[in-house]
């Protein structure tokens, strides 16, 4: 076996040091009644030219395998990955260390993430960002827990039912057994969150809104702060495109006291939904009671600028039950991922992919609009919208996958009865006027 | 007498924030043509562009090198980090992982186009149930303590579907330190539950705590001092009987695949770090994975979407009632769990068991080989780490972090330092099963000469690390006055 090194002569000498008389007899504080009788039953072991050849066939059973158009977002953006992303962050002084204990070792992690958290409060508009989460859903389901303890009179969350359906289910999950509730706040026929609905609501510890929300609308967040405020609750806001503050008006312009966000579009590939990278901010005054890691700039006993781990009374492994959150792993390779990505698109990259991003979802909604689609909603978005299908549209669609690896539109009857025939689309970047061209034909 | 050690001088490049080296006007990426109309939005709308660093393409390229050569990785070294299991991460894994028909695959493509992504998932679930001799397994947590979480919501999902939730759980301090604030998250009160003098369990104690108010117990086995719960099947029965039931944290299962099946002595639910046993790189803090396996009877709680196998075809699942509900947008880590899979058909029935065996030799042969140079509070026969401290150094004035920081100059990552909390001072060394003969002999080595220089010239460790890029630093000062942005 290759990863392991011992000859029988090493085993021997180490077995002798250790007073064993074999490597059975290293198990003996272990009674017979636990142990294993007969084995692991696993398949033969692969060599690594078996193991290509098994792998590619079942990559080959996923149709991305082939390269595909993909017109659906909702939480994984198909955006381009520049060459050098996946080469440097493959290096392996990244990518087999540990989570930083020992800093004077991991000043590359260290200061990697440190510019993270500066350039996501910088995409934001925060204060603080987090060192990174699993994913929006987990970030989001804390951001709910901060605010219940915040404000402890209060046991609920009210929370759009225009944030992801997942996000919400995570939320749920997270605040059920703790006795909590999450109240929905419903949408309004604009495909709004329903401003006069959340006004009507008592006793909530924190309002979330997504905005671009599910259906790819942008919010009025400055409306949904004023009434946070009114309420004397924390206003949380979450996102699933990242790419979208390179154009729009930053949450914490709006006064956001939490935000929480997906960040896979930052040059991290979509790998069937994770790992993606929750991103979590604040403002200042909620420091203390943020979960997770966070870095700091600090100096070592010479006076040279450095960084460590820091505000660690806040984690589960000193504060143990008393922790903000039990995290102990994040997501800190991609959270290095997305800094290098930003450092690489820079200033005038994101904006103008952003930019790219709209044009094409405003070229794709007209075109398909010309071919019969209707175009449900009048709001402003980014790079998703919804359109109302022609009826014969779920065969054509079924049909341009199996021919053509097109994914044209998500199907929102799942997530939202009601919308029968209506689908979110979604254009990036990576797709071309010809190919939106040729969709609008085939489904004409 | 000593060998060559590792660690040697060497240059070492500065490099300043990356936005220190922005200049406007510089651009790292090639900008797609535009081939349709501009469609300005409007200003209302928007905002400044995000200030981010402009860069070109070599500046972004050696911003990145610099930084990593500031780092030390399992590549780089020995990385004997206790309870954190920082094996070899074998490339062909990362190979298997960025194939397109994976990396590329969207999450809501739908069943009929991901068939190789869900029979992947099904068949690491069946893998997994099978070291761990459990009925079922779900891949979504995305972390250890997200396993941890996803499975004491499970004993909470239980408990209220008998009819009766219950409000402690029980906590040995040989524990992982994520335990009580997981039990914390399902308003479970945490109750300490004291070790005996062997360093294991005790059934008697269990027996005197354990009541129709507990929900359950949680145990790490090996616990954190490296040793086998002996009593873990009385210990289960025990608590069985009060109804309650038993957690496994399964972050030490590196020290017994194809020796003991957890889910065949009695515990009821079991976290894996797919992470840590099954040879996924660490990332420098993640991602990593944190599948939970359960019995039979705790199935019906498992989180949504479940993956099922219909005659040859796979599918998501969600019409499960008693569900704990979703624990992740998606489906977990899918990135993470293609590199266990190739693992586990890598290294085969054998070959893991083989792993877990030679971990614990590795682990047996440090604590023998420096047992007379450390203390080592629990002289027993350990699994696949040991825990020493530093009561051997205090008469000259040396503590645990001062032989950890000078391990560095030796050119090694330290191992864990003042964990467990049960022993003062611990240094809790885990060599995982890929470590040489020669390279643990160079650490052994390493060890017994920063032990000499602890009585003959301490301020050798006590002003160590001199070789890394940077040395101590003022954590008190970063934490007092915090500067988390630039």
């Amino acid at each position: 076996m290759r990863y392991l090194p011992h000859t029988q002569e090493d085993i021997q000498k180490m077995l002798t040091v250790a007073g064993c008389s074999s490597l059975d007899d290293l198990f003996k504080t272990i009674p017979d009644a636990v142990k294993v009788k007969d084995g692991l039953n696993l398949p033969e072991p692969l060599s690594e030219w078996e193991l290509n050849d098994h792998m590619e066939n079942l990559a080959s059973q996923n149709i991305a395998c082939k390269g595909y158009t993909c017109l659906i977002g909702a939480g994984s953006y198909d955006h381009y990955i520049p060459a050098i992303i996946p080469y440097l962050v493959s290096r392996s002084e990244f990518a087999t260390a540990y989570t930083p204990y020992q800093p004077e070792v991991s000043q590359g992690t260290l200061q990697g993430i440190y510019e993270f958290q500066t350039m996501v409060t910088d995409l934001l508009g925060m204060d603080i960002a987090t060192a990174s989460h699993y994913d929006c859903g987990t970030a989001l389901a804390e951001c709910a827990l901060i605010a219940l303890r915040k404000n402890r009179k209060a046991d609920k969350i009210a929370v759009s039912d225009l944030v992801h359906p997942s996000h919400r289910q995570v939320i749920d999950t997270y605040l059920n057994p703790a006795g909590y509730e999450m109240v929905l706040i419903p949408h309004t026929q604009d495909g709004l969150t329903d401003i006069a609905a959340l006004e009507a609501m008592d006793g909530i510890a924190g309002v979330a809104i997504q905005s671009p929300n599910f259906f790819g609308h942008i919010e009025d967040l400055a409306g949904f702060k004023k009434i946070a405020d009114d309420k004397k609750c924390l206003f949380i806001t979450s996102f699933t495109e990242a790419l979208a503050w390179g154009l729009l008006k930053k949450p914490g312009s709006f006064g956001a006291d939490l935000v929480a966000g997906e960040g896979q579009s930052l040059g991290i590939s979509k790998s069937f939904g994770g790992p993606g990278l929750g991103l979590l901010a604040g403002t200042s005054k909620l420091m203390r009671d943020l979960p997770g890691r966070l870095v700091g700039r600090t100096k070592d006993a010479n006076g040279e600028d450095g960084y460590v781990l820091t505000l660690s009374t806040r984690e589960q492994h000193i504060r143990r039950e008393k922790a903000s959150s039990n995290i102990c792993s994040n997501n800190g390779l991609n959270a290095m991922t997305a800094a290098m990505y930003l450092s690489t698109i820079g200033k005038i990259g994101i904006r103008e992919i952003a930019q790219l991003n709209h044009d094409k979802a405003v070229y794709l909604k007209s075109v398909l609009a010309d071919a019969g689609f209707e175009p449900v909603f009048d709001q402003p978005f980014f790079n998703e919208f919804v359109m109302k299908a022609p009826k014969n549209f779920k065969q054509k669609r079924a049909d341009l996958i199996n021919r053509q690896c097109v994914f044209a539109g998500l199907d929102l009857a799942p997530y939202y009865p009601e919308l029968n025939d209506h689908y979110l689309f979604c254009a990036t970047e990576k797709v071309s006027k010809q190919q939106m061209d040729q969709l609008a034909k085939e489904v004409a | 007498m000593m060998t060559q050690r590792p660690g040697t001088k060497g240059l070492i490049f500065n490099e300043p924030n990356v936005w220190n080296k922005s200049r406007e006007g510089r651009c790292a990426i090639s900008l797609p043509k535009a081939d349709v109309e501009r469609s300005p939005m409007d200003p209302a709308l928007t905002g400044d562009a995000p200030d981010l660093p402009q860069l070109s393409e070599l500046d972004v390229v050696r911003h990145y090198t610099r930084l990593s050569q500031w780092n030390f990785g399992v590549d780089s070294g020995m990385y004997p980090l206790g309870s954190c299991t920082m094996k070899y991460n074998p490339k062909t894994n990362e190979v298997q992982a960025a194939r397109q028909g994976f990396a590329g695959a969207h999450p809501l493509a739908g069943d009929d186009c991901s068939q190789g992504a869900l029979r992947l998932m099904y068949d690491l679930e069946q893998y997994l149930a099978e070291i761990t001799g459990f009925d079922a397994v779900t891949l979504q947590p995305a972390a250890g303590a997200h396993g941890e979480l996803a499975g004491m919501l499970i004993i909470h999902a239980y408990h209220a579907k008998q009819g009766r939730q219950r409000s402690k759980i029980l906590i040995p301090d040989t524990a992982h330190g994520t335990n009580p604030a997981s039990a914390t998250l399902c308003g479970y009160k945490s109750i300490n539950l004291k070790s005996g003098p062997k360093g294991i369990l005790e059934p008697e104690a269990v027996a005197a705590i354990m009541d129709e108010d507990t929900a359950g117990i949680m145990i790490t086995n090996p616990n954190t001092l490296g040793l086998f719960e002996e009593n873990i099947k009385e210990i289960c029965e025990i608590v069985h009987a009060k109804g309650g039931l038993v957690y496994g944290d399964g972050a030490n299962m590196n020290a017994i695949m194809g020796v003991v099946k957890p889910g065949k002595v009695g515990i009821d639910v079991l976290h894996l770090n797919l992470h840590k046993t099954f040879s996924t790189p660490h990332g420098g803090g993640g991602p990593g994975s944190g599948p939970v396996a359960v019995t039979k009877e705790l199935m019906p709680f498992l989180p949504i979407p479940r993956v099922e196998k219909d005659l040859d075809t796979f599918k998501f699942v969600t019409d499960c009632p008693d569900s704990i509900g979703r624990l992740h947008t998606f489906y977990g880590h899918f990135g993470v769990m293609v590199k266990a899979y190739a693992y586990i058909l890598t290294m085969g029935a054998q070959g893991l068991l083989n792993a877990s065996r030679l971990a614990v030799l590795n682990a047996n042969y440090i604590k023998e080989s420096l047992k007379k140079t450390l203390n080592l509070p629990y002289d027993r026969p350990c699994m696949h780490e040991c825990v020493f401290n530093d009561a051997n150094q205090q008469p000259h004035h040396i503590t645990t972090m001062d032989m950890a920081k000078r391990l560095l100059d030796y050119g090694f990552h330290p191992p864990t330092v003042y964990f467990p909390l049960v022993v003062d001072g611990s240094f809790m060394v885990e060599p995982t099963e890929t470590e040489s003969k020669e390279d643990i002999d160079q650490f052994i080595d390493a060890v017994k000469a920063i032990a000499r220089e602890a009585e003959t010239d301490p301020e050798k460790l006590t002003r160590a690390p001199v070789l890394p890029k940077v040395t101590r630093l003022d954590e008190v000062a970063a934490a007092r006055k915090p500067c988390l942005r630039g």
